[in-house]
């Protein structure tokens, strides 16, 4: 049981995907302006990672190696056509606002990360709770960065103003800045640097 | 047979393929009707923002049923399109400006000269949307599109009963920095489209999108919109995109048409 426990609660501080392994930044830039996208961009992801290492680790035994990363990319790939499917079809307005960031969570290097690092050596039970923790710990990281952002840069969290901005009549000057990629990456860096002073044992030579 | 031999990696990487193809196109087939109608309600909605048509406790393809009267028109001619050449064009519920532009018998090249908004191709025909009280016109509500700073804006823009001044906007597609030419969405720079004056009495265009604050004392006060502040080329589109549609080249000649029926 200890293993399922680890795999789904250290890529949270202990091995974060993307505070430790340095995955997945990019996608953490361009969605998190905004709380409601990065919550539904983070169950994507959290339930393409977990299906993909599930259906990998399937396979391992039988994948030659090969193709093993073409094999890997096609289910992937195929999980990602899917959940972006099926957000066009139940939450239009927000894969609108997602666009091509679904898309690419296909190149999202956690995915390939841990069907590759894990998947292809572990049970398909544990690979899954694997994903699911790697999916979530990408997820925290994204939430607070959303919430930061959007707070900041717009006054809101999930769309309901928390700040009144002074351009609707309040007394809070937003701050564009939070609307820009580079917060994300200050953001994440700040995010990194507390990890790592908490847990001293993370930090690289 | 040897895990990694040639047979047996076709074998499996063809097996691979062929399942995720089946749950690929499966999904893809099954959904499509439900994305379609999502993109249908979609414009319905922008329809009605720009128009102010919204309603507390109607759903939007109700007021839209009751209200809205989509038609083709001709935006050379700016006449409807009569009803015996709709055979020719899709139902106007199908409407796509993009693939109707690029499309060799539905679209046509914008000379460079004209093309203010520089989008190069526009369909030759358009969806308006008309909205009636009982047989008079009432609003107008016009597609429009053009270039900003990242990406082509997709929107619409209404016009009153005069068909001279503007009732609202809406830009429903459009990939603008949030916060900055993302603004073209806020609730409360829409709402100060409202009443502006966009046509003189001859019909040339008079509304522009300014660099800055509107100065409230200006005597052009009437027919100036406040310029989007960090977005300089976002708003240089929308001035240009707006000045296009509602020009000569644009919905011009069917403006005209429309004030002389009045």
């Amino acid at each position: 049981m200890s293993a399922y426990r680890k795999a789904l609660f250290d890529p949270f501080f202990n091995d974060n995907p993307i505070a430790l392994q340095t995955l997945g930044i990019c996608s953490a830039l361009a969605i998190t302006t905004k709380l409601e996208t990065a919550v539904v961009m983070s169950l994507a992801v959290t339930l393409v990672t977990a299906c993909s290492s599930l259906a990998v680790s399937l396979v391992r035994n039988t994948l030659p190696s090969s193709i093993r990363i073409l094999g890997q990319m096609t289910i992937i790939a195929s999980l990602v056509i899917l959940a972006d499917q099926f957000l066009q079809a139940f939450v239009y307005d927000i894969s609108k606002q997602l666009s091509v960031f679904v898309g690419l969570i296909i190149t999202n290097c956690i995915v390939l990360g841990r069907t590759e690092g894990f998947a292809m050596k572990n049970p398909p039970g544990l690979s899954f709770v694997d994903g699911i923790g790697n999916g979530l710990g990408y997820s925290f990281v994204l939430v607070v960065v959303a919430v930061f952002r959007e707070l900041l840069g717009s006054g809101k969290l999930f769309g309901v103003t928390v700040l009144p901005l002074t351009t609707e009549g309040g007394w809070y000057t937003a701050n564009g800045l939070f609307l820009l990629a580079p917060s994300a990456f200050i953001l994440i860096a700040l995010f990194i640097w507390a990890l790592r002073t908490c847990k001293p044992e993370q930090v690289e030579d | 047979m040897s895990q990694d031999s040639t047979l047996r990696t076709f074998q499996v990487a063809t097996g691979i393929c062929l399942v995720c193809s089946l749950f690929v196109s499966t999904a893809a087939v099954m959904l499509a009707p439900r994305q379609g109608e999502n993109k249908r309600l979609d414009r319905i909605k922008n329809v009605l923002m720009a128009g102010h048509l919204e309603e507390a406790g109607k759903s939007a393809g109700q007021i839209y049923r009751e209200r809205v009267e989509d038609r083709w028109v001709n935006l050379t001619t700016g006449d409807f399109v009569p009803d015996d050449q709709l055979a020719d064009l899709p139902d106007p519920n199908e409407f796509d400006i993009k693939a109707m532009m690029m499309d060799s018998f539905h679209g046509e090249d914008i000379p460079a000269d004209e093309d203010i908004a520089r989008i190069k191709r526009r369909p030759k025909n358009m969806v308006v949307y008309v909205v009636k009280e009982g047989q008079r016109l009432q609003q107008v509500i016009l597609p429009i599109y053009g270039k900003g700073l990242w990406s082509t804006l997709y929107g619409f823009l209404a016009l009153k009963d005069d068909m001279r001044t503007v009732s609202g906007i809406a830009f429903y597609e459009h990939k603008e920095t949030p916060g900055l030419g993302g603004e073209v969405d806020n609730a409360g720079w829409k709402a100060s489209w409202r009443d502006k004056l966009a046509l003189s009495e001859e019909g040339s265009v008079v509304i522009e999108v300014i660099k800055g604050r509107v100065d409230p004392e200006s005597e052009q006060a009437h027919r100036q919109i406040d310029g989007l502040s960090g977005a300089t080329i976002t708003t240089r589109g929308v001035d240009q995109l707006v000045k296009y549609w509602l020009g000569e080249y644009g919905f011009g000649p069917f403006l005209k048409r429309l004030r002389e029926e009045r």
